[in-house]
């Protein structure tokens, strides 16, 4: 079982979501910087939260165009597991690779505080440890998280469970559509979401509901390995 | 050499909480009347050669591929 994590120039939760794969899988995730063309083979790729090319032009948009992104769009084409946090999301919906896009928060203001998170669909593959609707707590940290997407794409991903995640209990942070925190694409293996489940794998963190979504996307693929 | 300016707005309907800001802030300084602002962004090009016809062609596959997020965003190019 390998993982892979890209980096960006700005990418700054890297180093949270390389301890959080080592401690949970065992495994340290090999480091991919931004202009390679190639991923090592990995089961999955993660691409961290951070200010990748500062924000510039878009979140995400410079960083969407980087020559690693074919061949992060190449893997999930072939069903490797794709997770994108915070500037990952941004990223992964510049590229296309999943539906919508990120605006700045409704507030105008970045938000860092912990919010409620609702797991709005537990079949996948990122979600099956958890319970369907089940409710867990979760930090977010972002300027740019306002999810927006037109009706007819909406309707599309509301209708077949590709949203994932949404902010819970009156909690959204940035006045996203439908509540939406977290969205999946439709052949079900690469995911974006706003929060950050890497700050909440121990109890020090203040809980380890964020665990379960790593453990949900490993713990098969180290019971294969093993 | 070719000139050119083109224009990134929000599409029509998509929320611009920045635009808000501004408005609120015009309010504040005791502009009146002012019923909507929205924000939008200026590139300012200088691109090779003298066909501009090609060079319209060659910025507007920039702006859908790059300059601007066609899920909430339009954009125009004008050769200046």
């Amino acid at each position: 079982m390998k993982t892979a994590i890209i980096q960006f120039p700005g990418s700054n939760r890297d180093r949270d979501m390389i301890a959080a794969l080592t401690k949970i899988s065992g495994v340290a995730p090999a480091k991919v910087w931004h202009t390679e063309t190639e991923v090592p083979d990995a089961d999955l790729i993660i691409i961290p939260g951070g200010f990748s090319y500062g924000d510039y032009l878009r979140s995400g948009a410079i960083a969407a165009r980087s020559p690693i992104m074919d061949a992060v769009r190449t893997a999930a084409d072939k069903g490797v597991l794709v997770l994108g946090v915070c500037n990952g999301f941004q990223i992964l919906a510049e590229a296309g690779m999943l539906p919508g896009a990120l605006m700045r928060n409704a507030g105008l203001k970045f938000v860092c505080k912990q919010i409620k998170l609702q797991v709005t669909n537990n079949k996948t593959q990122f979600t099956h440890l958890y319970e369907q609707d089940e409710v867990i707590p979760c930090p977010v940290a972002h300027h740019d998280g306002n999810y927006f997407a037109d009706a007819e794409t909406l309707k599309k991903i509301e209708g077949e469970g590709q949203v994932v995640f949404r902010y819970a209990e009156g909690t959204n942070p940035n006045g996203s559509i439908n509540d939406i925190a977290g969205i999946i694409n439709e052949a079900g293996n690469v995911l974006g979401m706003m929060p950050h489940p890497e700050n909440l794998i121990e109890p020090d963190h203040g809980g380890d509901a964020g665990k379960y979504l790593f453990e949900s996307a490993l713990k098969p693929l180290l019971e294969a390995a093993a | 050499m070719i000139k050119a300016r083109i224009t990134v707005t929000l599409k029509a309907g998509v929320l611009d909480p920045q635009g808000k800001a501004i408005e609120g802030g015009l309010s504040a300084l005791g502009f009146s009347g002012v019923e909507s602002v929205r924000q939008g962004k200026i590139f300012d090009m200088e691109v090779e050669g003298d066909d501009k016809k090609a060079a319209q062609e060659n910025l507007e596959s920039m702006c859908a591929k790059l300059l601007a997020n066609t899920v909430i965003e339009d954009y125009h190019v004008e050769i200046v």
